[in-house]
C-alpha cells in the first residue's frame, strides 16, 4: 500500500465519506423513514393490541398461507433460476435473446393480468376447466385451482419466476466459458462442472436471488388478490393486511400495521439467516484485505 | 449417447413439471377438504354458505351472520357457517362470474348482479325474488367535512366555489363513486330547470375543484381521513358516519338538499347454490335481512334500514329530509352507465378523458 | 459449415438438451400458457377497435406516463444502485449490514402498504412532504410522486444486480490498473465500469419493466386524474376490468407487454454481446 501517497489516500477517503453518506440519505428517506412510519402505527394502541392483532385466527392462517406460496415459490424458481442460467450463459443458440427475454415477461406484466390469466386458464371461464373436472370426476376429488391454494401458489411463482436466473445470468457473464469448458475438455460430467466450477462463483448471486425471490413472494398482493377470495382460507398476510385496512376502523388499521410489521420481521429474519450464512463462509475464507 | 441424453433431458422437464404440479395439487387437496365444506353444503349437519360481498359491508355482515347463525341454530337445531367474502363491488362480481363458489352475493350495484346473471349463474327475475327489489337496506351520498366545517360547506353549489377542494373517487373505476356523479348531476338539473349543458357546467366545475380521484371509496376515504387532503369528501352516508365514530372531534357530515337513493342488492346464486344444495338455507339468509332485529344491525352499522319504522328510530342518524332521487330517474342503470360512464361519454366529456 | 463447426465447439459444456428442455417446459407451462390464454381475450377486437381504443386519449397519456416515469425511476434506481452496491462492497463502516439487510424491504411490504405509507409521508401534511411542499414542490398526487413509488419498489433490481458483479471483480485488477498510471476516475470508468454495465443495465431493465406494469403502490400516491395525467397504465386496465370488459383490458395488457418485451429484448441483446465480448478477451 505504500504506493498510495498522503494525498491520494485523502482524496480516497473523501470519496469514501460522501458515498457512504449519499447512500445513507437515500435509504433513510426511501426505506427507513416508511418502516418507522409502519412501526409508529402499528404500536399505536400499544404493545398488548399488537400482539392480539397479530394473534388473531384470519392473520395466523394468512401467514401460514404466505409461507407455504413463498417456499413452493423459491424452491421451483431456484431450480428453475439455475437450469435457465446455466442455459444461457454457457451456450450459445439461435433464439436466445427471445428465450431470455420471455423469461422476463413476468416482471412486466402488470400483476392485475397475471392473476387473471391463471382464471383465464383454470377458471370457469378457463379452457382448462373442463380438464380439471373430467380430472376430478374421474378420481372422485375435488381439486380446484384458481379461488384456491394452488391458485395462490401459481400466481406467487409466476410473478416470481424471473429473480433467480436474472441474478445468475450476469455474474455467469462476466466470468465467461473457458473454465467450464477447460472442465469438460478434461472429461468432467456436467453436473460436477456445475458444482466445482460453476457454483463457487454463483453462490452470492444465488443467495441474493432466492432472498429477492423470497421477498418478493411475502409481499405479492395485485396478483394473489384476483385468485384468492376467501378471508382465513386462502387469503394471503399482504391480502389480509389489505381486509383489514379497508375495514376501515382505527382499530384495524392499526391491525393493518401490525401485521405489515410481521412481514418486516419475516423479512428480517431472513436477512439475519443471510448474514449468518455469508459471515461462516468468510470466516472460512482466508480473511481478504477489504476496504483499502 | 445424445439420443439418451435427449429423452433424460424431456423426461427430467416433464418430471419437474409434473412435481411442481403435483406439489399444487396436493395443496390443493387439502384446501378443498377444508374448503369443500365450505362450499358443499351439507356437512354433518353443517351447512355452510358463502356470502360475496363488497367493502364497506364487513362489519354489518359481521354481525349479521353471528345474529343469523343463532337464529337459525335455534329454528331448525342444525348449524350454519357464513363464509365472507369482501372487496371492490365490481371485482367482487368478476370473481363470481369467473368461478368463485358464492351461495349469494350481496353487491353496491344492481348493475353487479345484472352481470352475473348475463353470465348465466342467477335466475333472470332476481330483483323481485325478495322485497322492495331485492334490496333490504340503502344508503345515500353525503359529505364530509372537516369539525366546526371551516369552508361552510352546505350543499352541492359550495362545492364549485373557487379554492374548495373536493376528494371525489374516479367514477370509471369504481362503481361506488358512479352515485357520487348522478347525484350531483341530478341537483345540477334541478337547480337549472332540466338543462342539460348547464348541469355539465355545473358537474364539469365540480370536477375540476377534485384534487385527488382515488381509484374507490375506501382510497378517497383514506385520503380525506388519513392523509388530510381536501375540505370535502363526496362519500357514501354508511362510510362517513364510520369516519365521524372512529375520529368523534375531527369530521362532520352534511347531507346535501338532493341526494340518490343506493340501493345495494342481493341475490342467490343459483347455479352454485342448487350445485351446493344450499338453496334454501341462502333464502332464508337473505329474507332474514328484513326481520326488525336484522334491520337494527343494519341501522347501528350506518346503512338505512328498510324497515320505515325503524328508520325513524334512527332518525338522529340519518337526515330523513333529503331528497333522494332513484336511479330509475335516469333511466335505469345500464341507460345511465351508456350516457354518463362508457367510453366518450358525458364524463370523459366533461374531464377531459 | 465454418458456422456450424464454430456452434459445435461452443456445445462443448455438457447439458445443452437437457437445461433447453426444462426451461422451455416450466416456461411455458408457469407462464407463457397462462398469459396467452388471457391474451387471446384481445382478440375479440376488431382491428379497428383494437386501434381505436389504443390511440384514445386517455390511453395514450397512461402510457407515456407509465414509461417515462418508469424511465426515470429506472435511471434513478441505477445510479443509486451502483453507488449502494459499491458502497456495500467496497467500504466497511458501522451499520453497514443494517443498510445492507434494508435494501429488499420494498419487495416484502405489499405493494399497497408501501402505496399508503409514501403517500401519506409525502403528501403536504406529512414528513418530509411538508418541508418539500414548503420549497414548492408537490410530491404525492403528481408525477413525482409515482416516480418515487417506482424508485421505492425498484431499487433492489440494481443493487442486487451490481452487487454480485463487484464482489467478483478482483481488487488487485484496479490496482494494477492504477499502479500502471491511471487515475482512479480513470480506472472506475476504464476497467470497473465496463465490467458492472452489463449486470447494471441488468437492473436497469428489470426495475424499468416493473415499473412499467406496477399497480399497487402508485394508486395511491398518483392521484389517477386524467386531466394531470397521471393514470398509470394498470390503473387504465383495471378500469377496463371493472366494466368487465375483458378485451378492452387485455388489448392494453398486449400493447404493454409488447413494449415491455421490446425494452428488454434489446436489453438482453447489449447484455449478451458485452458477455461475448468479454468471453472471447
Amino acid at each position: 500500500m505504500e504506493i498510495l501517497d498522503e494525498k491520494e489516500l485523502k482524496a480516497k477517503k473523501r470519496t469514501k465519506y460522501i458515498l457512504i453518506a449519499v447512500s445513507v440519505i437515500f435509504i433513510v428517506f426511501l426505506l427507513v423513514l416508511p418502516l418507522i412510519s409502519i412501526v409508529v402505527n402499528s404500536l399505536k394502541k400499544g404493545l398488548d393490541f399488537y400482539f392480539s392483532a397479530l394473534s388473531t385466527e384470519y392473520v395466523l392462517s394468512s401467514l401460514g398461507v404466505t409461507l407455504l406460496a413463498t417456499v413452493i415459490a423459491v424452491i421451483v424458481n431456484t431450480i428453475f433460476g439455475v437450469i435457465a442460467a446455466w442455459l444461457l450463459t454457457k451456450f450459445t443458440f439461435r433464439g436466445q435473446h427471445v428465450l431470455s427475454t420471455l423469461i422476463d415477461i413476468p416482471f412486466s406484466i402488470s400483476p392485475v393480468i397475471a392473476g387473471l390469466a391463471f382464471i383465464m386458464t383454470f377458471g370457469s371461464l378457463g379452457w382448462a376447466s373442463g380438464i380439471i373436472d373430467s380430472i376430478n370426476n374421474a378420481l372422485g376429488t375435488n381439486i380446484r385451482i384458481v379461488f384456491a391454494i394452488p391458485g395462490v401458489v401459481l400466481a406467487t411463482i409466476f410473478v416470481t419466476f424471473p429473480f433467480v436466473s436474472r441474478e445468475i445470468v450476469p455474474v455467469l457473464n462476466s466470468v465467461g466459458r473457458d473454465e467450464e469448458e477447460a472442465a469438460a475438455l478434461m472429461g468432467a460430467k456436467g453436473f460436477t462442472i456445475f458444482r466445482r466450477v460453476t457454483f463457487p462463483h454463483i453462490k452470492w448471486a444465488l443467495l441474493y436471488g432466492v432472498i429477492l425471490c423470497t421477498a418478493r413472494a411475502l409481499g405479492e398482493f395485485g396478483a394473489v388478490s384476483a385468485l384468492s377470495k376467501t378471508r382465513g382460507k386462502t387469503f394471503t398476510l399482504p391480502l389480509e393486511i389489505d381486509a383489514l385496512y379497508m375495514s376501515g376502523s382505527a382499530d384495524s388499521i392499526t391491525a393493518a400495521f401490525a401485521a405489515s410489521s410481521l412481514l418486516v420481521v419475516i423479512a428480517l429474519i431472513v436477512l439475519v439467516l443471510r448474514n449468518i450464512l455469508e459471515f461462516g463462509v468468510l470466516n472460512k475464507k482466508k480473511k481478504k484485505g477489504k476496504d483499502r | 449417447m445424445k439420443k439418451r441424453k435427449k429423452i433424460l433431458g424431456l423426461t427430467l422437464a416433464a418430471t419437474l413439471a409434473a412435481a411442481s404440479f403435483a406439489g399444487c395439487s396436493n395443496s390443493g387437496n387439502n384446501s378443498s377438504s377444508g374448503s369443500s365444506t365450505a362450499n358443499t353444503g351439507n356437512d354433518g349437519g353443517k351447512v355452510t354458505i358463502t356470502n360475496v360481498s363488497y367493502d364497506p359491508t364487513r362489519e354489518l355482515y359481521q354481525k349479521y351472520d353471528e345474529l343469523f347463525e343463532k337464529y337459525y341454530k335455534e329454528k331448525h337445531g342444525s348449524e350454519v357457517e357464513v363464509v365472507q367474502s369482501h372487496g371492490g363491488s365490481g371485482k367482487q362480481a368478476r370473481s363470481v362470474i369467473e368461478g368463485s363458489d358464492a351461495d349469494v352475493v350481496t353487491l353496491a350495484l344492481e348493475h353487479d348482479i345484472t352481470l352475473i346473471e348475463q353470465a348465466g349463474l342467477i335466475n333472470s327475475g332476481w330483483i323481485n325474488e325478495f322485497d322492495l327489489d331485492s334490496s333490504p337496506y340503502t344508503s345515500t351520498i353525503v359529505f364530509l367535512v372537516r369539525k366546526g366545517n371551516p369552508k361552510q360547506i352546505k350543499d352541492w353549489d359550495d362545492l364549485i366555489r373557487d379554492g374548495i377542494e373536493i376528494i371525489n373517487p374516479d367514477p370509471k373505476s369504481s362503481g361506488g363513486a358512479c352515485w357520487n356523479f348522478l347525484a350531483s348531476w341530478k341537483y345540477a338539473l334541478d337547480k337549472n330547470g332540466n338543462d342539460e349543458d348547464k348541469a355539465k357546467e355545473f358537474v364539469t366545475k365540480l370536477y375540476a375543484n377534485v384534487t385527488v380521484m382515488d381509484s374507490g371509496a375506501r382510497g378517497a376515504t383514506t385520503t380525506f381521513v388519513e392523509n388530510g387532503q381536501g375540505d370535502v369528501l363526496v362519500a357514501w352516508e354508511n362510510e362517513a358516519i364510520n369516519s365521524v365514530a372512529e375520529y368523534p372531534d375531527e369530521y362532520e357530515i352534511v347531507t346535501p338538499s338532493i341526494s340518490i337513493l343506493a340501493q345495494p342488492s342481493v341475490a342467490i346464486v343459483d347455479a352454485n347454490a342448487d350445485k351446493n344444495g344450499t338453496q334454501e338455507v341462502a333464502k332464508e339468509y337473505l329474507e332474514y335481512l328484513y326481520t326488525e332485529d336484522a334491520q337494527k344491525i343494519i341501522g347501528e352499522n350506518g346503512y338505512r334500514p328498510t324497515n320505515e319504522e325503524i328508520l325513524k328510530s334512527f332518525s338522529d342518524k340519518f337526515d330523513l329530509n333529503v331528497t333522494l332521487c332513484k336511479i330509475d330517474d335516469f333511466g335505469g342503470w345500464d341507460a345511465a352507465y351508456e350516457k354518463f360512464f362508457d367510453d366518450g361519454a358525458i364524463f370523459d366529456e366533461i374531464y377531459g378523458n | 459449415m465454418a458456422l456450424k463447426r464454430r456452434a459445435k465447439q461452443v456445445r462443448v459444456i455438457p447439458g445443452f438438451r437437457l437445461t433447453l428442455g426444462i426451461t422451455i417446459a416450466l416456461l411455458s407451462l408457469l407462464i407463457l400458457i397462462p398469459l396467452a390464454s388471457v391474451l387471446v381475450y384481445s382478440f375479440q377486437l376488431s382491428p379497428a377497435e383494437f386501434w381505436k381504443l389504443i390511440t384514445a386519449k386517455n390511453v395514450l397519456t397512461a402510457f407515456g406516463t407509465s414509461i417515462v416515469c418508469s424511465v426515470i425511476a429506472a435511471l434513478i434506481n441505477a445510479v443509486f444502485g451502483l453507488i449502494l452496491a459499491w458502497v456495500l462492497v467496497k467500504y466497511d463502516f458501522p451499520g453497514k449490514r443494517i443498510l445492507d439487510g434494508l435494501i429488499e424491504l420494498p419487495f416484502a411490504l405489499p405493494t399497497a402498504v408501501a402505496g399508503i405509507t409514501l403517500s401519506k409521508m409525502y403528501s403536504n401534511t406529512g414528513f418530509p412532504g411538508s418541508f418539500f411542499s414548503s420549497i414548492g414542490i408537490d410530491v404525492s398526487y403528481t408525477h413525482i410522486g409515482i416516480v418515487l413509488a417506482l424508485i421505492f419498489i425498484g431499487i433492489p433490481f440494481t443493487v442486487r444486480a451490481v452487487q454480485p458483479v463487484l464482489e467478483k471483480i478482483d481488487d488487485q485488477y484496479e490496482e494494477a490498473a492504477y499502479i500502471l498510471g491511471s487515475s482512479r476516475t480513470r480506472t472506475f470508468w476504464k476497467v470497473i465500469f465496463p465490467e458492472l454495465f452489463p449486470a447494471l443495465l441488468t437492473g436497469f431493465g428489470l426495475a424499468l419493466a416493473r415499473g412499467i406494469g406496477e399497480y399497487g403502490s402508485v394508486i395511491y400516491i398518483s392521484g389517477n386524474s386524467a386531466k394531470n395525467g397521471t393514470q398509470v397504465v394498470s390503473y387504465v386496465i383495471m378500469q377496463k376490468l371493472e366494466r368487465m370488459d375483458y378485451a378492452s383490458a387485455t388489448a392494453i395488457a398486449l400493447v404493454l407487454l409488447i413494449i415491455s418485451f421490446a425494452l428488454l429484448f434489446v436489453i438482453n441483446i447489449i447484455q449478451i454481446r458485452r458477455a461475448k465480448r468479454i468471453s472471447l478477451r
